[in-house]
């Protein structure tokens, strides 16, 4: 009760204060995105062409997912096709569309102790750390990334966090997060490529695994429902959208570099 | 750590614009939260202090307990509360600095109660007979006692500011780290972090500690010129 007197308080004396009405919408988004510096590239370019300033909240795809079935946001940028299609064919998205895809890599310690490199492709490399217990860490946040690795460990047959061996570890944070804990432990662990080219911490890591088409990385967009979400700003989320599928936008995707190197392919068709 | 110590200078001397907007951005959120978590928080620290009811002592160590409200917590609750799925959702004051402050309020005010409950306890035990006997309201009481407490209140005002000024998972979830809107220093440090930019990280980190030190050297000047006026 007192909790409710101090925040209503709080809300009266602070109502003034909340952003006066500019053209905005919300974009709930995954983590590489954002962390790689694509948005950086990109949204300034729509912002000019458009005057819709683009809001970015870059959670991981399982709790942007989580916030917009709560109707926290106008626009999904997010990875994991099976979660996306779910959220539309529960009504919360309008419709899916291809974006973009890049490809997730296994990155480990440099010298290759354990000689992923030879392995054949990821499930082949999977099964390897699993067979010579080699250190792996897990996002363990339901994150896309999380979903894909989950994925790769059924289609090589073994569930790791099952069997809780010593050699797996969930660190339950973000892909950055998850990277500096996997190169503190020497250990190896998946991660989109976007966020490792761009990633400051590298170490004595490298790239591994790389090439498999199993690693195939495709980003999804989704205009969360108005007529499930009411406060939804559907009109600009679908000038965003519409942006992003042209020509003009998919030129942009494919015009990011980092490190002269391009991260994301475009995919709208 | 060198590089570190470097990239925090560099910060500094070329005035960033976006380091200047991040930082100005968490002293409005900090200090905006400590002076309404003050407003609440004092008045209701001196009438525990002071004030004979049922239920007091419950209250006493419900607002004690508070004190360790884990900030992601908190930052959980409002954004149930501000979600357009919640009963404030209408409002829009998810992802603002405003639901920042909300947040850090929730933290502080049960500091700033506690604290300020203490000292004034300690000060009405030294006080009661001489305000007894002027015949001065519970109410006036209250004043007098808060006026006359104000110096190591400051200090009370102070560990509010450090918990608001240093906690990053309420503002993470209530403002979701946008930049240009409601991106704060202790966000960044987050976000720097998992880009593996760790120099970058820890010079955020070194120029938040000098604002902090910033913060609690002009209110000891403050203090220390007040404690002078007072013996003249």
């Amino acid at each position: 009760m007192i909790l409710r007197v101090l925040l209503l308080l709080t809300l009266v004396v602070l109502a003034p204060l909340a952003q006066a009405s500019e053209r905005f919408i919300v974009v709930q988004s995954t983590t590489s995105t954002e962390n790689s510096g694509l948005y950086g590239w990109l949204l300034p370019q729509f912002t000019a062409e458009s005057g819709i300033e683009v809001r970015v909240v870059a959670v991981g795809t399982g709790q942007a997912l989580r916030n917009a079935r709560n109707g926290d946001g106008d626009v999904l940028i997010v990875h994991a096709r099976a979660a996306e299609d779910a959220f539309v064919a529960d009504g919360h998205g309008v419709k899916r569309h291809d974006l973009m895809v890049n490809d997730f890599v296994i990155v480990g310690p440099g010298a290759d102790p354990v000689g992923l490199g030879e392995s054949p492709g990821a499930t082949a490399a999977l099964k390897r750390i699993a067979d010579t217990g080699a250190k792996f860490v897990s996002r363990g946040d339901d994150s896309g990334t999380h979903k894909k690795e989950l994925a790769l460990w059924r289609a090589a047959g073994l569930d790791p966090t099952g069997d809780g061996g010593e050699w797996y570890r969930e660190s339950g944070s973000g892909m950055g997060a998850t990277l500096n804990i996997a190169i503190g432990m020497d250990a190896h662990t998946l991660t989109d490529r976007a966020t490792w080219v761009s990633f400051g911490n590298k170490g004595d890591h490298a790239i591994l695994v790389e090439g498999d088409p199993a690693l195939q990385n495709p980003y999804g967009v989704i205009l969360v429902n108005p007529e499930v979400h009411p406060g939804v700003r559907a009109s600009d989320g679908q000038i965003f959208i519409d942006w992003l599928l042209s020509p003009t936008g998919q030129a942009a995707i494919a015009a990011f570099r980092v490190n002269g190197q391009q991260l994301f392919f475009p995919s709208a068709r | 750590m060198g590089d570190a110590i470097a990239e925090a200078f560099r910060l500094i001397a070329v005035g960033d614009a976006a380091l200047w907007e991040i930082v100005s951005l968490s002293l409005r959120v900090s200090l905006t939260a400590v002076a309404l978590a003050c407003l609440i928080g004092l008045p209701l620290g001196a009438l525990l202090a002071i004030a004979r009811f049922p239920g007091r002592g419950a209250l006493i160590v419900a607002t004690n307990s508070l004190m360790g409200l884990p900030p992601v917590l908190a930052g959980l609750l409002v954004y149930l509360l501000l979600s357009r799925a919640g009963p404030l959702g209408p409002l829009e004051l998810l992802y603002t600095p405003t639901a920042m402050i909300i947040a850090q309020t929730v933290l502080v005010t049960p500091i700033i109660v506690a604290l300020s409950r203490q000292v004034i306890a300690d000060m009405h035990q030294e006080y009661d007979e001489q305000l007894r006997s002027m015949g001065i309201t519970t109410m006036g009481a209250v004043l007098t006692l808060l006026y006359d407490a104000r110096l190591s209140l400051l200090t009370v005002a102070l560990a509010g500011f450090g918990r608001a000024a240093a906690e990053v998972g309420a503002v993470m979830m209530v403002g979701g780290n946008i930049n240009h809107v409601t991106r704060v220093m202790t966000t960044t440090i987050a976000l720097e972090t998992s880009k593996g930019n760790l120099a970058i990280a820890v010079g955020l980190g070194l120029v938040l500690m000098l604002i902090a030190l910033t913060v609690n050297g002009a209110l000891m000047a403050l203090r220390g010129t007040q404690g002078v006026a007072r013996h003249v």
